[in-house]
């Protein structure tokens, strides 16, 4: 028997989904130290992937795009069998790989590879890039025959273009320049003709010369090898032009996706378009102002209720989560803002420790302290509302009274944005999908 | 920069041995002069003693347990003289024999120790780093429960244990009782090594690639882990020379009917000195303190020559040195 013959290649057309995703979730467990644990408070979860359901289409490059902590690591490794699912479903050429075993996984790597992002950790430094390159073919047992396994490494390396091979074999990683690197990982991957490759932020490490150069690379294999590519990166820019279909991510889940194209022509999700907005322009003379989202990425470990892009949303209305930290938020951002002036810190004195309103909650009861009044509290709230109407902020609250002498904030039923069809992409984003 | 020979694509695997070899070697041959000083002076004074050790029926004129030649018994406690160089002891042993062979009983004690020290610490410290969960918290517990122990008392114990069993007191039970000392090291060294190697991308792109575990380790993490066992290994061997007398001086280690042993001689020499006879002690713990200085260079050599190497290629993505006359990627 040859051992090609132990894993099963259905045929999967072209367009078809070689990679389904259904509902998936990705936890990682934040241990607590050792005194909380005394205490019995418990270690947090970081959902770093929290329901995404998703096809990798057959010979598609899809780019997986967000910032920074938005889980696309995490996602792609997961698919990959390197962290374990939560829960939910990922079938790679209809094997539930989320739930076998290591041991039954193993054969199915052979199918699926992976390219970092820093080429010299990829690579193992006691290994030479012959070693390196060839030890997937003795992993899986398709090649013992050490003089015949050396020209099949040949081939890789003058593939990925390490050319003449010759030169590089008895190298070890640290003699190698980055982007010699990266080709020595991209021919590690290949040789084993894997249907699927996972690239996470394969160029983003390079040197800006050398980026392109690697990309026009990754293509080509792409044609000849017939890949289907997992693209993860958070340059939109090198997206554009490399991409079929492009999924936007933001803490954990999918915000839009759609073909490459339409995202371009008409971001639909504020994050997108935001994003889309913060692309560096290369003719310096048409260059816009960055216009990045306002407020840094929330915390995975508790994220925003509702939509969890509303803390950065210039367009969040009444459903869209706003709670109690929003108002926090906003107080302190403010007094940040305009530290130093007349009458600050006799607004902080009036609040005093916003520690109340560090739990997600809908509503918020603030009491004055000793000799101060609700109404007082009201009034400053007002004062900011009308220095700043159109801070979404305010279209999140339904009641703000003072009442018995505490000041009570409630706000809209927070809603969940599901991803809903709208014109050629999917979004998730109650402007298009208006909550049920 | 390794050679530049122009390798053909079918090179034999001896000449990726070689290279190897040379790249094994490099950080020796390119380190400073402080280090490499003390490496090749602890060198030196090392291999005097281990030739030292080989040569012992040939360099040395009597046995160590030898009491008298041509049926003339030796003088008792003899002034160092043109028979004696370093005089007699009250047995009438010649001092010099003992302390030559002395260097045998070191040598084959602390190599039989380290090699069952690192034997254990080493693959436990692979597996319970690797693995992580229940088994990795109970051995740590075990092995720092043993740290935690001064190691002189774990090795009295151990040799007075051993010692009234079958074993009795020969040169295997010093040295598992210098093992028993040690494993607990070895194994937190590589263990905790073993802990920030196996977040390497290369580890999980080796898992990626469908390795085993026990390739993994072998392969990928296993040579990254060893670099720093050299030195230590070292180190310790000049500590297990110090060790291992303290048990002869004890009176727990080697019997002096099983070999010549510094330690041991040196206590039976702590009487002697009160009256004025200071040979008999003084050249046996010479060669312990020569020897303990040796070795301690070597490590402390090997220290600094090689972790500079494992910080640099820690961050190593700095150093993108291209190979020479290769085909330049932005051209
Ligand atoms: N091993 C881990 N243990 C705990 N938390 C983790 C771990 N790996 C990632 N996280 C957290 O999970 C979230 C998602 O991380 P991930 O690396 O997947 O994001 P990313 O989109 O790839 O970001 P980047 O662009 O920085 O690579 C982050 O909040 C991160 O801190
Ligand atoms: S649902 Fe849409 S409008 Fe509401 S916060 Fe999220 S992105 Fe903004
Ligand atoms: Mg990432």
């Amino acid at each position: 028997m040859r051992p090609e013959a132990a894993v099963a290649r259905p045929d999967i057309a072209e367009g078809e989904p070689l990679v389904s995703i259904r509902d998936l979730r990705t936890y990682y467990s934040i241990r607590g130290s050792f005194a909380d644990r005394l205490v019995g408070r418990e270690g947090g979860v970081v959902k770093a992937v929290d329901g995404v359901s998703l096809d990798v289409r057959k010979g598609e490059v899809l780019g997986l795009v967000g910032e920074s902590g938005s889980g696309k690591t995490t996602l792609g490794r997961t698919i990959l069998g390197l962290v374990r699912a939560t829960s939910g479903v990922v079938e790679f050429e209809g094997h539930d790989v989320a739930h076998v075993p290591e041991r039954e996984f193993r054969a199915l790597r052979r199918r699926m590879q992976v390219v970092f992002q820093d080429p010299h950790a990829s690579l193992n430094p006691a290994m030479t890039i012959a070693q390196a390159v060839g030890h997937p073919l003795q992993i899986h047992g398709l090649e013992r025959n050490r003089e015949r396994l050396r020209i099949k490494v040949a081939e890789a390396l003058e593939r990925v273009g390490l050319a003449p091979a010759a030169q590089y074999m008895d190298k070890y990683p640290s003699d190698l320049s980055g982007g010699q690197k990266q080709r020595a990982v991209i021919a590690r991957a290949i040789i084993l003709n894997p249907v699927l490759l996972v690239a996470d932020e394969p160029v983003s490490m390079l040197d800006m010369s050398v980026r392109a150069k690697i990309l026009e690379l990754m293509a080509e294999l792409k044609r000849d090898f017939d890949l289907t590519y997992l693209y993860v990166t958070h340059d939109l820019a090198t997206a554009k032009f490399f991409c079929d279909r492009i999924a936007i991510m933001y803490l954990g889940r999918i915000v839009e996706i759609g073909d490459a194209a339409s995202i371009y022509a008409d971001p639909k999700h504020p994050y997108t378009k935001a994003l889309l907005r913060a692309i560096p322009e290369p003719d310096p003379a048409r260059a816009v102002p960055r216009d990045l989202p306002r407020g840094e990425v929330p915390d995975a470990a508790s994220p925003p209720l509702g939509c969890s892009f509303h803390p950065r949303c210039p367009l969040a209305f009444q459903p869209c989560g706003w709670e109690s930290r929003d108002l926090r938020d906003l107080l302190e951002a403010r007094w940040a803002r305009k530290a130093g002036e007349a009458g600050v810190e006799e607004e902080e004195a009036l609040f005093g420790n916003l520690d109340a309103l560090s739990a997600p909650l809908i509503s918020a009861r603030l009491t004055p302290p000793r000799g101060r009044t609700a109404a007082e509290m009201l009034a400053v709230l007002e004062r900011i509302r009308t220095e700043d109407p159109d801070e979404p902020f305010w279209k999140g609250v339904r009641r703000l009274e003072a009442v018995d002498g505490r000041l009570e904030l409630d706000f809209h039923e927070p809603h969940d944005p599901t991803l809903g069809q709208s014109g050629d992409v999917e979004v998730a984003c109650h402007l298009y999908n208006a909550p049920a | 920069m390794a050679a530049t020979a122009p390798a053909s694509p079918r090179t034999p695997y001896g000449r990726a041995r070689l290279l190897a070899l040379g790249r094994a070697t490099k950080p020796i041959r390119e380190a400073s002069g402080i280090a490499r000083g003390m490496f090749w002076a602890g060198v030196g004074i090392t291999f005097a003693f281990i030739l030292m050790a080989f040569l012992a029926p040939v360099i040395s004129r009597y046995n160590f347990s030898q009491y008298k030649a041509n049926g003339v018994r030796f003088p008792q406690l003899g002034h160092p003289s043109g028979l004696h160089w370093m005089g007699t002891t009250v047995q009438s042993d010649d001092v010099m024999a003992r302390v030559i062979y002395g260097a045998q009983t070191e040598l084959k004690v602390v190599v039989i120790a380290l090699a069952m020290s690192l034997s254990i610490g080493v693959p436990l410290g692979l597996i319970s780093g690797y693995f992580g969960g229940i088994l990795d918290r109970a051995l740590v517990l075990i092995m720092d429960a043993i740290f935690a122990f001064p190691y002189l008392l774990i090795a009295i114990v151990i040799a007075f244990v051993l010692s009234t069993s079958s074993i009795g007191g020969g040169i295997f039970t010093a040295a598992i009782a210098i093992t028993a000392a040690y494993v607990p090291l070895y194994f937190r060294v590589v263990r905790n090594h073993v802990i920030s190697v196996r977040e390497e991308p290369y580890v999980d792109a080796a898992r990626a690639l469908g390795a085993r575990p026990r390739t993994v380790i072998r392969k990928y993490v296993f040579f990254n882990v060893v670099q720093n066992v050299p030195p230590i290994a070292t180190l310790n061997a000049a500590d297990a020379i110090l060790l291992l007398a303290s048990l002869g001086f004890l009176g727990y280690g080697i019997q002096p009917t099983q070999g010549a042993e510094w330690g041991y001689d040196v206590s039976r020499a702590v009487s002697d000195a009160s009256s004025g006879i200071w040979w008999t002690g003084l050249f046996p713990g010479l060669a312990i303190v020569l020897l303990v200085t040796g070795l301690t260079l070597l490590g402390e050599g090997l220290n600094e020559t090689i972790n500079p190497v494992l910080r640099r290629r820690r961050f190593g993505q700095f150093d993108f040195e291209p190979v020479p006359g290769a085909v330049e990627e932005a051209e």
